[in-house]
């Protein structure tokens, strides 16, 4: 890819963010931000490269710790904004003239 | 699994077919750049379901479908030659951030994000510089069998925004966590320093398009490393949920800045959501201080007064009410709405599970109980939010500042808990108050106010004053957040 694709994906992209971020809902904004935190982490790649690849030892070292780097922020980003959604509940509505709560919605 | 069999094959096809062709440059098969395109956009729906608590755990696993097509295709499209020591790696790292994700408490969220931060920019930092000693695996050799100039110039700076995120996220989390004063220190001549140190990393950066010697290299991340730990260590603790969301963005423009030199779409696409999402944030949080983002990243400004210790002016003598614990039971079980404002206070003190058994007590009264949330309360944006669902307070009745603000005059009480220039009505009326124009809650309107505050001593971050707790219908409940809500819930049970 030359450099003029690579960075109408990246013009176009940041305007993708912006949209959606923008609709993200105040209420979600930490949980916006440990998973931005994972997803972010998929600069993982680039340590599996330069972990995979021969040709430079020095290079591998680098690439395994970058990937135990990334690895705790994928599993931990990823674990952390599932537990705080999880939290997230509405208002049990109470059914009347019944004993259960009903689930909003 | 059909699939990436199928990009297995179609990769192994392409290599054999265009491997005379691209002796130097990687081979761009074009399933593989379908792959990470895939997980680009399941990235983005990703972001999509945060927009409502409904849909937010949908997205959540997009981003971890995403997450396991970027990282199964690139084992699937490279030598697995040492495969036993990256699924270690995997497991080490996999299995510490399990744990820290179920053991951290939620009070701690803004460090933790902090910390994970950190990890981000270090990791960029890590492949910038795999990349430059191994540049053939990454494809961005030319033909004379250098790097090529455009890939050294998006190393450089891949490594430099991936520096100074490590180490300004190392010294919020330090702030952040109470390791560290979270005061702000402020250098002489720091500006200039900063300024400097930017311009001389920019040069090096030109400079490493002509020569490709390891200390250019070396010299831009130690001083991009300097220049993340001058930037923070100025900022006060009133400014980390905009410093929390800036690092948050640099992560994001460091990842961006690696795709790019590994011509990687998933990587590229993520990096340029995250980015924008921190720089968003920190629009948000800039705006609901009425500061701009320079006076913020200038730093100075408020220092850390979780413990209610502000700098600058103590209280004035005028003439204050104080009220008791029964007093607060008794005006909000007679009312008909009662409106909480919780801050950073409430977060310290961890007051959230008492103050949830108190808004049940009131609605087993048939009290009305809402709370309003400003965007600047607490550390990070939404901290309050998310310590009030781990409250199990359903977040429908959890409203922002401008969805709320005109309720004041028909409620009865204001419950102020560990907040303070979030109701300053100063912010309102005096143009020479620092927080003058900062969006205020307008709890002067509520027939009765109540102000759990620890001291009169301490002012709020902003080290002034605050025309609410001298009102006639003020009353101020001195004591801890935690313990006096606890006697509220008594005597209301009584």
């Amino acid at each position: 890819m030359d450099f003029i694709s690579i960075l109408s994906i990246f013009v176009m992209a940041c305007f993708v963010g912006y949209y959606v971020v923008w609709s993200v809902t105040p209420a979600l904004h930490t949980p916006l931000m440990a998973v931005t935190n994972a997803i972010s982490s998929v600069i993982i790649v680039g340590a599996l490269i330069a972990a995979a690849e021969a040709g430079s030892p020095a290079a591998k070292w680098l690439g395994l710790i970058g990937i135990v780097f990334a690895s705790v922020n994928i599993f931990g980003g990823f674990a952390v904004t599932e537990r705080m959604l999880a939290m997230y509940k509405k208002k049990e509505r109470p059914a009347p003239a019944k004993a259960s709560g009903v689930e909003g919605k | 699994m059909g699939f990436l069999s199928a990009l297995a094959v179609a990769y192994e096809q392409v290599d054999i077919i265009e491997a005379p062709l691209e002796a130097a440059t990687h081979a761009v098969n074009p399933w593989v750049s379908l792959a990470y395109l895939i997980a680009g956009v399941c990235f983005i729906f990703a972001l999509r379901g945060l927009s409502s608590p409904a849909t937010s755990r949908k997205g959540n696993r997009y981003g971890m479908i995403g997450m396991t097509i970027a990282v199964v295709t690139t084992l699937l499209t490279h030598d697995i030659a040492s495969l036993p020591e990256i699924m270690i790696a995997i497991a080490i790292g996999g299995g510490i951030g399990f744990v820290i994700a179920r053991k951290i408490a939620m009070t701690d969220m803004p460090q933790l994000v902090a910390a994970f931060h950190s990890l981000v920019g270090m990791a960029a930092v890590l492949v910038g510089w795999a990349a430059y000693l191994n540049p053939g695996a990454f494809g961005i050799l030319n033909e004379f069998g250098t790097i090529s100039a455009v890939s050294r110039v998006e190393m450089g700076l891949g490594i430099a925004i991936g520096s100074i995120t490590f180490s300004g996220s190392v010294i919020a989390f330090l702030k952040l966590a109470g390791k560290m004063s979270g005061a702000p220190i402020m250098l002489p001549g720091r500006h200039v320093i900063n300024l400097g140190t930017l311009a001389a990393i920019v040069l090096l950066t030109a400079y490493f398009t002509q020569d490709q010697s390891f200390w250019i290299i070396a010299t831009i991340t130690a001083l991009a490393f300097i220049i993340g730990f001058l930037l923070i260590i100025p900022i006060g603790g009133a400014d980390m949920p905009v410093v929390v969301s800036m690092l948050n963005s640099y992560s994001g423009w460091a990842a961006a800045a690696m795709g790019f030199t590994l011509h990687n779409t998933a990587m590229i696409i993520t990096g340029a959501l995250v980015g924008a999402s921190g720089a968003i944030l920190s629009y948000i949080m800039c705006k609901a201080m009425n500061r701009s983002f320079i006076s913020v990243i200038a730093g100075g400004f408020g220092g850390d007064a979780g413990g209610g210790g502000g700098a600058g002016a103590a209280a004035s003598d005028r003439p204050w009410k104080r009220g008791s614990a029964e007093d607060a039971a008794f005006m909000m079980g007679q009312a008909e709405q009662v409106i909480i404002i919780p801050g950073y206070g409430m977060a310290v003190a961890q007051a959230q599970h008492v103050l949830r058994e108190m808004t049940d007590l009131l609605k087993a009264k048939g009290v009305n109980v809402k709370f309003a949330i400003h965007p600047v309360a607490g550390r990070m944006p939404g901290h309050m939010n998310v310590l009030l669902a781990e409250a199990n307070v359903p977040y429908d009745e959890v409203f922002e500042l401008e969805d709320i603000n005109g309720e004041f005059a028909q409620t009865d009480v204001a419950f102020i808990i560990g907040a303070n220039d979030v109701v300053n009505p100063a912010a309102k009326t005096d143009k020479s108050s620092p927080i003058y124009g900062m969006p205020v809650f307008d709890v002067d309107k509520a027939k009765q106010v109540f102000f759990i505050k620890r001291s009169m001593g301490g002012v709020g971050y902003a080290g002034v004053d605050n025309d609410v707790f001298y009102m006639d219908q003020t009353m101020m409940l001195l004591a801890d957040a935690k313990k006096m809500v606890e006697e509220i819930n008594k005597a209301l049970a009584d």
